[in-house]
C-alpha cells in the first residue's frame, strides 16, 4: 500500500474516450498517478493480467446521498464509499440533505475528514443553495467552496423563489461553483406518490404529472440563459424535460444534465404491488418516457448517468406506500445497468464511460475521466461477463431499498483503484 | 355454477383481484345468506369461535356496523378497533401493530384506512385473512358487490346495463371498485363529472367518460351519484357545492327527461341531500339506497363465510 509501488495492469482492453483510445494494452500506476510504461518491471510491483477485462478511468457517480451527518443509521461516509467502490466507483459527489444540512464550511470539512479517514473514494461535498435549504438567503458559497464544495443544490427540495434561483446562479457563477438543480413544480407534485398515469389511477394513489419536472426544468432553463450561468438539471425523468433540454442545448444554454439508471430500466408498472423499493422523486414514468431518456443518453442531451443513491432503512420503507420514503440506493447496479445497454446496443461502450466518468469529472470541475499520463490514478477494472444476482447480502451499501433486488445482472466492477491503491479488488 | 370452480381468495383486497365467476358465486351465496337476516332468531353457527377484528383508521358507522352485524349473524367473536383508540396515535406503525394483533391469533382482520394498497401491506406481515372495508382512493370491493347484487335482484341480469356514475370519480374508492364490478360483469359503465373530478386516463379503468349528466343517464339503467366530499384546501375542484348541485346534481327533471323509466338510483351513502342528489329522488321511485345497505349485510356474510373456507389454500 506504499505510494511506491507500482500497480500494473496488463493486456486488458483500454477504454479511454478523453484520449479517443479503445485498444488493447496495459496501464501503469505509481505515486497516485497514471505513469508510462516502463522496460523494466520494478520489484514489488503489483501485476494483474486483465485478459478480456476493460480498463476504464475511475467512475464518478455525481449524485449520492451519504446521510453523514445525522442519519448514520441509514448510510455513512464509510458505508456508502464502501458501496461506491464495490460498484465500480472512485468518486461520488454527496448532497447536502443531510442533518444539519450541509450549508457552511464545517459540515463541509466534517464530510471530507470523514472520507479521507475511509480512503474509498473521492468525495465532493455539494453545498445548499439557501440556507438549511429552506428557500430563503443563499448559503455562504465562497466558504462552501474554500471548504471543498463542487456544487451548490437544495437536491431533495426544489428553489421555489424563482429570484433566489436566479441570484444562486449569479452568486455561484462568481465563486466558481456549479448550481445543480432538482427540478419540481411542489405545487403539482404535493402529496403525490407515484407517476400520475394508467397506474396510479389503477392503485388509487396521487400522482405527479410530468408538467411536474418540464414546468421547473424550462424555468431553470430561462434563467440560465438570464444569467449566462452554466446550469445543471439533475435526475432527469421525463421525454419531456429531456426534449426542453435538447433544444436549450441546440441554441447554445450552458446546460448539462444527468439522468439514472432507474428511468432507462423501469417503468412506473414497477410500482404496481405499493412497491416501496421502486419509489423514488422523481417518479418512475411510462414507457415512451424510458425510451426519451435512451434517446437522451445517445444523441447528447444527457451528459451524465449518475444514481441518486438514495439509502433508507426499513423504518422509512416498510410502510404505507404514500407514507414511505422517496429514494432509492444505486452505486452498486449502476454500471451492470450501464452495461445492459451497452450490450442492446443502445450505446456503445465508450459512450458509456463518457457519460460515467469523463463527463462528470468535467462538469464537476474535478480530477479523474482520463488514463492519459499524468492523471490521477482513478481506474476501474471491469468484467463485462461476470454475472451477479444482487442479493440483500451482498450490499455494502447500509440501504437495501432497490427495486432491482434478485435481479440477475451482468457485468461488475472486479478491480477498483482511487488514487493508486486498491479500493475493491474480486480478481484475486 | 361450474362444478369444477373454486373460490381460491384467502383476502379480499380488491374487485381487481376477482373474476366475473368468483363475483356471481360471492352473489349466489349472498343471495343464500340474505334470509338469515329476516329470522326471528338472525343467527347461525358457521363462524362460531371464530375471531373477527374491524380495524378501522377512518371514521365509519355503516361499513362497520355492517361488517359487525354480519360476523355476528355468523356466530364469529368481533372486536373493533378505531384509530383513536389504537397505538397508531402513539406512533406504532401499521405493520407493528398488525403483528401485535396477529399475536393474538384473529381469523380475519377487516381494515379501513386512509393509504391505498394498506390492506395489502398487511397481508404480507400477518397470517390471518384480510378484509378490505374501503384502502384511501383506491378500492372499496364489499361496496361494489353489495351494488352488483342490488342491481342483480332488480334487473336480473348485470350485462348488457347501462351504469352512470355521477361525482367525484377521482377520489372515490367506490367508484372505482363498481366500476371495475360492472365491467367485469358485462355492463357498460359511464362516469360524468367535472374534469376535476375525474382520475387521470379514467378509460383504462374500462370506464367511458361523458361529457355533461345528461349524456351519462341517457338510456341509464342505474344512476349513481358520489358523495361530494368536503372541498380541499390544498386543491381546489370545484368553486362551491351550490354551483356542483346546479350542474351535476341528480334531480327528477334530469332522470324523468334522459334515464330508463325504471332506471335505479343508488348512493353509497351518507347523502348530502341537495348536493348530489334531491330528496325527491332519493326518496322517489326506483330509489334502492337502502337496499343497498339491507344487501351489504349479506354480502359480507358471504365475504366472511367464503375466506375461511380457504384456511391452508395459502
Amino acid at each position: 500500500m506504499t505510494s511506491a509501488k507500482t500497480i500494473i495492469l496488463q493486456n486488458g482492453r483500454i477504454i479511454d474516450p478523453a484520449a479517443g483510445l479503445d485498444c488493447s494494452g496495459d496501464i501503469w500506476l505509481r505515486d497516485g498517478a497514471i505513469v508510462a510504461a516502463q522496460p523494466d518491471i520494478p520489484d514489488g510491483s503489483e501485476i494483474f493480467d486483465l485478459q478480456g477485462k476493460w480498463i476504464v478511468p475511475g467512475l464518478i457517480d455525481m449524485h449520492v446521498h451519504l446521510r453523514e451527518p445525522g442519519e448514520e443509521y441509514k448510510e455513512t461516509v464509510e458505508s456508502g464509499t464502501r458501496a461506491a467502490a464495490a460498484g465500480g466507483f472512485t468518486a461520488v459527489a454527496c448532497m447536502p440533505n443531510t442533518s444539519p444540512v450541509n450549508d457552511c464550511a464545517s459540515v463541509t470539512r466534517l464530510i471530507l475528514e470523514a472520507a479521507a479517514k475511509q480512503g474509498l473514494a473521492r468525495v465532493y461535498p455539494v453545498g445548499a443553495i439557501s440556507l438549511g435549504s429552506k428557500g430563503k438567503g443563499l448559503a455562504e458559497y465562497g466558504e462552501l467552496k474554500d471548504a471543498g464544495a463542487v456544487a451548490v443544490t437544495d437536491d431533495g427540495l426544489p428553489v421555489l423563489d424563482s429570484q433566489l434561483m436566479r441570484r444562486a446562479m449569479e452568486y455561484a457563477g462568481s465563486h466558481g461553483l456549479l448550481v445543480m438543480s432538482h427540478s419540481e413544480e411542489i405545487s403539482l407534485s404535493r402529496n403525490g406518490s407515484m407517476n400520475e398515469g394508467v397506474v396510479s389511477t389503477r392503485l388509487g394513489l396521487r400522482g405527479i404529472p410530468v408538467a411536474a419536472e418540464a414546468i421547473m426544468v424550462y424555468r431553470e432553463i430561462a434563467l440560465a440563459e438570464l444569467t449566462g450561468q452554466r446550469t445543471h438539471i439533475a435526475h432527469v425523468s421525463t421525454a419531456a424535460a429531456a426534449e426542453l433540454i435538447r433544444q436549450a442545448k441546440a441554441r447554445g444554454v450552458k446546460l448539462t444534465a444527468e439522468t439514472t439508471p432507474h428511468y432507462f430500466t423501469l417503468t412506473e408498472e414497477a410500482v404496481a404491488d405499493y412497491n416501496t423499493n421502486a419509489k423514488m422523486n422523481p417518479p418512475l414514468r411510462t414507457e415512451d418516457d424510458r425510451q426519451a431518456i435512451i434517446k437522451g443518453l445517445q444523441d447528447g442531451t444527457f451528459d451524465a448517468i449518475a444514481t441518486d443513491h438514495a439509502p433508507h432503512s426499513v423504518l422509512e420503507k416498510e410502510l404505507e406506500f404514500d407514507r414511505a420514503a422517496n429514494g432509492i440506493i444505486g452505486l452498486e447496479t449502476s454500471l451492470a445497468l450501464s452495461l445492459a445497454l451497452v450490450r442492446e446496443g443502445l450505446i456503445d461502450v465508450v459512450r458509456m464511460v463518457e457519460l460515467m466518468s469523463v463527463a462528470p469529472a468535467r462538469i464537476l470541475n474535478v480530477p479523474g475521466g482520463s488514463l492519459a499520463e499524468g492523471s490521477v490514478a482513478d481506474v476501474t477494472v471491469i468484467d463485462p461477463e461476470r454475472e451477479f444476482v444482487f442479493t440483500e447480502e451482498s450490499i455494502f451499501s447500509k440501504g437495501k431499498n432497490s427495486p432491482f433486488l434478485d435481479w440477475k445482472l451482468q457485468g461488475k466492477a472486479v478491480l477498483t483503484i482511487m488514487d493508486g491503491r486498491i479500493t475493491h479488488d474480486e480478481l484475486s | 355454477m361450474n362444478r369444477d370452480y373454486r373460490f381460491e381468495h384467502k383476502h379480499i383486497l380488491g374487485i381487481e383481484q376477482l373474476s366475473a365467476a368468483d363475483i356471481f358465486h360471492i352473489l349466489d351465496i349472498a343471495v343464500s345468506f340474505k334470509e338469515i337476516s329476516n329470522r326471528p332468531i338472525k343467527k347461525v353457527p358457521t363462524l362460531k369461535g371464530k375471531t373477527i377484528i374491524n380495524f378501522f383508521f377512518e371514521p365509519s358507522t355503516r361499513t362497520r356496523l355492517s361488517f359487525e352485524i354480519a360476523a355476528k349473524r355468523m356466530s364469529a367473536d368481533t372486536f373493533n378497533i378505531a384509530a383513536s383508540t389504537s397505538s397508531a396515535t402513539k406512533g406504532e406503525t401499521l405493520i407493528d401493530t398488525a403483528r401485535n394483533l396477529q399475536a393474538m391469533n384473529p381469523d380475519i382482520i377487516i381494515i379501513r384506512h386512509g393509504s391505498s394498497g394498506a390492506p395489502g401491506l398487511l397481508t404480507r406481515h400477518v397470517g390471518a385473512s384480510i378484509i378490505n372495508a374501503g384502502d384511501g382512493t383506491h378500492e372499496h370491493p364489499s361496496q361494489a358487490l353489495l351494488d352488483t347484487m342490488t342491481v342483480r335482484e332488480h334487473k336480473g341480469e348485470i350485462e348488457g346495463l347501462t351504469i352512470a356514475i355521477v361525482g367525484d370519480i377521482a377520489h372515490s374508492r367506490v367508484a372505482h371498485s363498481d366500476i371495475l364490478a360492472f365491467t367485469k360483469l358485462g355492463a357498460e359503465v359511464r362516469v360524468a363529472g367535472p374534469a376535476t373530478f375525474m382520475p387521470p386516463m379514467v378509460e383504462s379503468l374500462g370506464a367511458r367518460v361523458c361529457s355533461s349528466v345528461a349524456e351519462a343517464v341517457t338510456d341509464a339503467d342505474v344512476v349513481m351519484a358520489l358523495r361530494i366530499q368536503k372541498e380541499r384546501q390544498d386543491d381546489p375542484l370545484i368553486p362551491s357545492l351550490r354551483e356542483y348541485a346546479q350542474f351535476y346534481g341528480i334531480n327528477r327533471a334530469l332522470l324523468t327527461k334522459y334515464a330508463k323509466p325504471d332506471a335505479l338510483i343508488m348512493h353509497p351513502g351518507p347523502i348530502n341531500r341537495g348536493v348530489e342528489m334531491n330528496p325527491d329522488v332519493a326518496d322517489g321511485t326506483g330509489s334502492v339506497i337502502l337496499e343497498q345497505v339491507t344487501n351489504g349485510v349479506a354480502v359480507r356474510m358471504a365475504l366472511l363465510y367464503l375466506v375461511m373456507g380457504q384456511e391452508g389454500a395459502e
